[in-house]
C-alpha cells in the first residue's frame, strides 16, 4: 500500500533504517563524552569506524541536516550529532528550513494564534 | 486489589530539562509552561496520593538502539538510571522500581495479547526523567516506577487503536494487582511538533486542542487515525500522542478532568498537560 508523501517530511521506515544504520549507530555512540571526543579529534577517522558511506561523510562533514535524514539519519540520533556542534533543535529547524533561528522562532510563536 | 488513582499526560521536550537546571521557571518564556504544574503538585499531595507510578514514554535512544527496537517494552528493574543522551542535560536521581507490578503488569499483558519486550536492566531518558521532575520538583521521588515504553522511533509504528488497547489493558493489570497501594499512570510527549525535514516547526494548535478535548468526552476519537494520518496533522513527533491515549485508555470510561494546559512554544513543541481522575 503506497500512503501520499508528507511534504517535507521522511518517515523513518524500513527502507530508511536499513540506509542509515551506520550513520544511525555513530550518532547513538555520541551517548559516550568519550566517544564524542573521539570524534572531534578525527572526523573522519570515526566516520569510517561505522562505514559511513561516501554521501553520508559528506553530510556530516558539511552539517547538511536534510542531507543526513535523505542519507538514512534518523532526527533522535542526529540530534546527539547536533549536541556536538552546539546546535539545539531550533537551529536544526533553522537549517532545515532555510530561515534564521530568529525566523524559525517567531513562525512557532505564529502558530500561537 | 490496587486503586488507580487518574492519569497525568505532559510533554517531555528536552529543553525543560535545561530550564530546570536554570532556575528559568519564571523566566517570561517559560513560566507560562512552568505555571501549569502547580494544580498538578495539589492534586498529588491532596488526592491522588500515588505510591506507584506506571510511566508510558518513548525512548529516543539511550535505551534502545536500532539493532533491537521492541515495539512494547516494561521495565522490571529494582532501580532505573537517567544517563548521558549526548546533549548533556543534568541527569536525575535514580528511581527505585516496583517490581512486583512489573511482573503482575509483564504476567497481565501478555495473557491480554501483548508480546512484550521485559527488560530487567533499563536506562531511562528525558521522556521518563523531566515529567517525572515536573511532578516533583524536589526530585526526592515519592513513588516507586513500573516503564512501559513504546516505539516511535523506527517505523511501523503501534497504531493508535493498539496503544488505546494497550491502555485499557494496562488499566485492567493495575486494578486486578492484589496490592493496597495507588497507582498513577503518567503519559509522557506531544503534542504536535516536527523536528524533522522542511516540515520541521510544524504545529497543529486545532489538533491538539481537539486532541484534548476528545480524551475527556470521547476517548477513542483519536483511534480512527492511521499512523500515517497522526504524522501529517501532528507531525512526526507530534505522534507522541500515542503515550497520551495509552494513559487515557488505562483510566476506563468515564474521568473528570482536574486540570490542563496548553502553551506554543517550548522549542519546537506545542505543550501540552492533563490531569484526569478514574
Amino acid at each position: 500500500m503506497t500512503l501520499p508523501d508528507i511534504p517535507g517530511t521522511t518517515l523513518f521506515d524500513g527502507a530508511q533504517a536499513r540506509k542509515g544504520y551506520g550513520l544511525n549507530k555513530m550518532c547513538y555512540s555520541f551517548n559516550s563524552a568519550d566517544n564524542r571526543a573521539d570524534f572531534q579529534r578525527d572526523e573522519d577517522a570515526y566516520c569510517s569506524r561505522f562505514g559511513l558511506t561516501a554521501e553520508q561523510r559528506r553530510a556530516i562533514r558539511e552539517r547538511d541536516v536534510l542531507g543526513l535524514i535523505a542519507a538514512g539519519g534518523n532526527v533522535y540520533y542526529l540530534a546527539k550529532f547536533a549536541g556536538i556542534l552546539g546546535l539545539d533543535v531550533q537551529d536544526l529547524g533553522a537549517l532545515q528550513t532555510g530561515v534564521t533561528k530568529d525566523e524559525f522562532k517567531r513562525r512557532l510563536l505564529d502558530a500561537a494564534r | 486489589m490496587a486503586t488507580l488513582v487518574g492519569g497525568i499526560t505532559t510533554s517531555h521536550v528536552p529543553a525543560i530539562g535545561r530550564a530546570i537546571a536554570k532556575n528559568l521557571q519564571d523566566d517570561p518564556y517559560w513560566k507560562p509552561f512552568f505555571d501549569g504544574y502547580g494544580p498538578v503538585h495539589r492534586w498529588l499531595e491532596a488526592e491522588a496520593r500515588p505510591d506507584v507510578v506506571v510511566v508510558v514514554y518513548n525512548d529516543h535512544g539511550l535505551n534502545f538502539f536500532l539493532d533491537k527496537m521492541p515495539t512494547f517494552a516494561v521495565g522490571a528493574a529494582a532501580e532505573y538510571r537517567n544517563a548521558d543522551e549526548g546533549w548533556g542535560i543534568p541527569q536525575v536521581p535514580p528511581f527505585t522500581g516496583e517490581l512486583d507490578l512489573s511482573w503482575h503488569l509483564i504476567e497481565s499483558l501478555v495473557a491480554d495479547g501483548f508480546d512484550l519486550t521485559t527488560c530487567q536492566e533499563m536506562v531511562v531518558d528525558h521522556a521518563f526523567t523531566l515529567p517525572m521532575a515536573l511532578l516533583w520538583p524536589s526530585q526526592a521521588w515519592p513513588v516507586k516506577v513500573v516503564p512501559v515504553c513504546i516505539n516511535t522511533v523506527q517505523f511501523p509504528l503501534p497504531s493508535a487503536a493498539r496503544c488505546y488497547a494497550l491502555g485499557e489493558a494496562i488499566g485492567r493489570a493495575v486494578r486486578s494487582w492484589a496490592s493496597g497501594q495507588r497507582v498513577l499512570v503518567l503519559g509522557t510527549g506531544g503534542l504536535s511538533h516536527q523536528l524533522d525535514g522542511q516540515r520541521a516547526g510544524f504545529i497543529n494548535k486545532d489538533f491538539d486542542l481537539q486532541f484534548m478535548e476528545s480524551l475527556v468526552h470521547d476517548p477513542r476519537w483519536a483511534t480512527q487515525f492511521s499512523i500515517h494520518e497522526l504524522v501529517e496533522k501532528a507531525g512526526t513527533q507530534g505522534v507522541e500522542l500515542l503515550m497520551w491515549l495509552s494513559t487515557r485508555a488505562a483510566l476506563g470510561d468515564q474521568v473528570r478532568r482536574v486540570h490542563q494546559n496548553y502553551h506554543i512554544p517550548i522549542s519546537n513543541t506545542a505543550s501540552g498537560l492533563m490531569v484526569m481522575s478514574a
